[in-house]
């Protein structure tokens, strides 16, 4: 018997502010987007403003140990710990079980530069290479680029020790996160599953993946479902995006209030032969009633814009829709985490009945959740 | 569903149709299983990248896969591989490229190599900055960097080969992702998700930064002369992990299944158990308590005591902190039995196979049922009088083994335990 599953905690932090309420302001066209199109020319950003980090992490010396990646997921985290009032329940926060969608990696760029410089001209390539990264690299750093230290900083800075994951893999990462959370909790394995995850955008290491693979946009920032064949690709934008999921029994009983249900999650990795993304985002979405409000964690690229443009025009006919990456920039891993809790905000504030939030990776995965008002 | 068919707690029993791996022993859990049950070591001198200058110049690579320059993330695809073809084929399920269920995967973190940014750099007149490498990769001239370097495109590629069903999932919890693959296979066969699942912990990322990384941090051997010595778990003289790689497999199945389609049954995963440690990034809580959970919550899973445990599958990683840590909370675990209770770490031969490790030592677990033989710690000389344990020193031993408990404890406060049998509880 799958219990019903609904989101009580919602933790946002982006290129607008924190909370969901500049979230849905900007949505509302009462918020411009942050847009920096000078700092990584030619790519434009969403860059995170200043934060207050210390409300969150307090101690200097976690913050220290930590990459901007991780400091932005630990904060938004413990944003959706508040929002579900469960950040002071030490016990419960020992039973609570964490799935983390995360890249990893940031590189240090200076040492990077002066190594490659030196690379040019070494006698022996290999025995410089080994020297300059013995006495360049912080010892520390390796433990800001590990993947799942997301997840084990989460733990050390609010005190989350129940089962941990770390899933990986670009934007999918982000959807089979809440799609296992969600299974989990429907058939139940846990109880409460706080499930998320961040990206720090400014930083030229990602940029270099992305553009390799040409999927940067460069210049003019159009509206994401503008973007096509002549002008597309991401403008991605720094992001921390957690939910507390939990199941409705649970919540009922601690007197937590649930701010959306999510009612499922589908996932699926077609080979991306034409017209795949369009009938897979179509077969998840199944049967829909009345006309929801559609939350899209596209990333920009045109093939995959397109493709899902013609799925929700089918899915989703007259719908309201709003593409997340426009907010705040295409956030990678924590694309779609972004998508569903700005989606649950919308549900909460009234906005409507039921909301379908979409998911198409830059290169791999597709995704759909449906939720509803609660 | 019958009830023969269901767990204590009413959840289908979740049976292993199919085991496959390779590691610096061999290729294939026939050459691995022999060469580790005569004590013999993987460790040697590594020869993929010059090692003048650094404190440890060993690991258990896996060195014959190649006759070209490699990536990491290519090497860990290929190991995969290998370990999936031999789980899938003794498995017999599904049709070649046809696996009927979904794909659990352990794969390290993945980045841009040296090599390809010297390649970017090589157009770059001036001190090379990463706008200049970003001018170069927008002529688009290496656009295969992208696909090879992005998280999910090793899963992407054993998916694509297997055929295995929905989104797989690529999983990180350090060094117990290998264990933490299994759990979540065993899990959505629970959940009724799926009636199989392939479930995969591969490793190949031994390169120079990736153990400079390491070394930074004074978590390898460096006692590196005889290569074949420095892996010493519980030994007094101890002094750091060995890197190794390495693919392991298992095909996961529902009891029901199996015995529907008569496919031998090479044991069950019967139990897991997980639990993090807030309390730092890299040691231990000091009173062991996240490890103990995880083990006691194994057995709970399981639904067996401490005394129906016959072998632990060490975690032991050779680091003085690990093992020690290890032996306390197994102590708390098992009482004054421990004394008299086999453990031993397969990573004193093949090394710390890092994100495979969990698979690579759940597959040995699962030969040691079958064999009825416990492979041994190896460079076992000087006993840690503070680890008095019957740690199977330096000989493998012929004893009847029914059930094992095997522990994975990483980096960030991951605890990972699981239980194999040879019968459902």
């Amino acid at each position: 018997m799958a219990r019903e599953v609904v989101i009580t905690g919602i933790g946002l932090l982006s290129s607008l502010g924190e909370g969901v309420a500049p979230h849905v302001e900007a949505m509302d066209g009462a918020r411009p987007p942050v847009i920096d199109t000078v700092s990584f020319a030619p790519y434009p950003v969403h860059p995170l403003g200043a934060v207050e980090y210390d409300r969150q992490i307090p101690k200097k010396s976690d913050q220290r140990q930590m990459e901007p990646w991780q400091r932005i997921g630990v904060y938004a985290a413990g944003l959706a710990l508040d929002s579900a009032g469960i950040k002071s329940d030490a016990e419960a926060k020992d039973r609570m079980h964490v799935i983390v969608a995360a890249g990893g990696g940031e590189r240090d760029h200076a040492v990077d530069g002066q190594i490659l410089t030196g690379l040019k001209t070494a006698a022996d390539p290999g025995v410089f290479l080994n020297e300059r990264l013995l006495s360049d690299l912080r010892p520390t750093l390796f433990l800001a680029q590990l993947s799942n230290l997301l997840a084990g900083n989460i733990s050390i800075v609010h005190g989350v020790t129940g089962p941990s994951r770390t899933f990986m893999g670009e934007e999918q990462a982000g959807v089979d996160a809440i799609r296992i959370a969600h299974a989990r909790i429907a058939a139940g394995q846990a109880d409460m599953i706080l499930v998320g995850g961040s990206y720090n955008a400014e930083r030229r290491d990602m940029m270099l993946l992305f553009e390799l693979g040409g999927v940067m946009l460069t210049g003019d920032v159009v509206p994401t479902f503008a973007r096509d064949a002549g002008h597309g690709g991401m403008v991605t934008g720094s992001v921390g995006a957690f939910l507390v999921l939990e199941a409705a029994d649970s919540a009922r009983a601690r007197g937590a209030t649930a701010q959306a249900r999510l009612d499922s999650v589908a996932a699926d990795r077609t080979r991306r032969n034409p017209a795949d993304i369009t009938r897979a985002l179509t077969a998840m979405a199944g049967p829909l009633t009345g006309a929801p409000l559609v939350v899209s964690a596209s990333s920009g690229v045109a093939a995959c814009v397109a493709e899902e443009k013609a799925a929700l025009a089918a899915i989703a006919p007259g719908a309201t829709s709003v593409a997340m990456g426009d907010l705040t920039g295409h956030a990678v891993e924590a694309a779609f985490p972004a998508a569903v809790a700005l989606a649950a905000a919308l549900l909460q504030a009234g906005r409507g009945t039921e909301a379908v939030v979409t998911g198409v990776g830059h290169h791999r995965g597709e995704g759909l959740a449906r939720l509803s008002r609660a | 569903m019958s009830s023969a068919h269901l767990d204590a707690s009413g959840r289908p029993l979740v049976a292993v149709t199919g085991l496959g791996m390779v590691t610096s022993l061999g290729r294939g859990k026939a050459d691995n299983w022999s060469r580790l049950t005569v004590g013999q070591s993987g460790i040697h001198r590594i020869t993929r990248f010059p090692t003048e200058g650094l404190r440890t110049t060993i690991a258990g690579t896996v060195d014959d896969l190649f006759d070209r320059p490699f990536a990491a993330p290519e090497l860990s695809e290929k190991l995969a591989m290998i370990a999936a073809e031999e789980a899938v084929a003794q498995s017999g399920l599904g049709r070649p490229g046809d696996f009927p269920g979904p794909l659990f995967m352990a794969v390290p973190p993945v980045e841009l190599e040296w090599v390809q940014k010297q390649e970017l750099a090589a157009s770059s007149n001036a001190d090379v900055t990463y706008q200049a490498l970003l001018a170069d990769a927008a002529r688009h001239r290496h656009t295969d960097y992208h696909a090879m370097f992005l998280f999910g495109s090793v899963a992407d590629h054993i998916a694509d080969h297997f055929g295995t069903k929905g989104s797989p999932i690529s999983l990180s919890t350090a060094c117990s992702s290998g264990a933490t693959a299994i759990q979540m296979g065993v899990e959505a066969i629970r959940r009724g998700d799926a009636e199989a699942a392939l479930c995969i912990g591969t490793d190949g990322s031994v390169q120079a930064e990736s153990l400079i990384r390491f070394s930074l941090l004074s978590a390898l051997s460096t006692q590196n002369d005889p290569p074949t010595a420095a892996s010493k778990p519980f030994s007094k003289n101890r002094d750091g992990f060995v890197m190794g790689e390495g693919g392991a497999a298992l095909v996961l199945e529902s009891y029901e299944s199996a015995r529907r389609r008569g496919a031998a049954i090479l044991g069950f995963v019967l139990g897991c158990g997980e639990k993090g440690d807030g309390f730092h990034r890299t040691r231990s809580s000091p009173d062991g308590r996240p490890a103990i959970v995880a083990m006691q919550q194994a057995l709970a899973d399981a639904g067996l005591e401490p005394d129906q445990i016959d072998y632990v599958n060490a975690h032991g990683t050779s680091t003085p902190e690990n093992d020690k840590m290890e032996a306390m909370s197994c102590t708390a675990v098992f009482g004054e039995r421990m004394g008299r209770l086999p453990i031993s770490s397969n990573k004193s031969m093949v090394g710390h196979t890092l994100t495979a490790a969990g698979a690579v030592e759940a597959v040995f677990s699962l030969l040691t049922i079958a064999h009825g033989r416990i492979p041994p710690t190896i460079n076992y000389r000087e006993p840690d009088p503070n680890i008095p344990l019957d740690v199977v020193p330096n000989t493998a031993r012929d004893a009847a083994v029914r059930r094992v408990i095997s522990n994975s404890f990483g980096f960030g406060g991951q605890n990972t335990c699981l239980v194999f049998a040879d019968s459902p509880a």
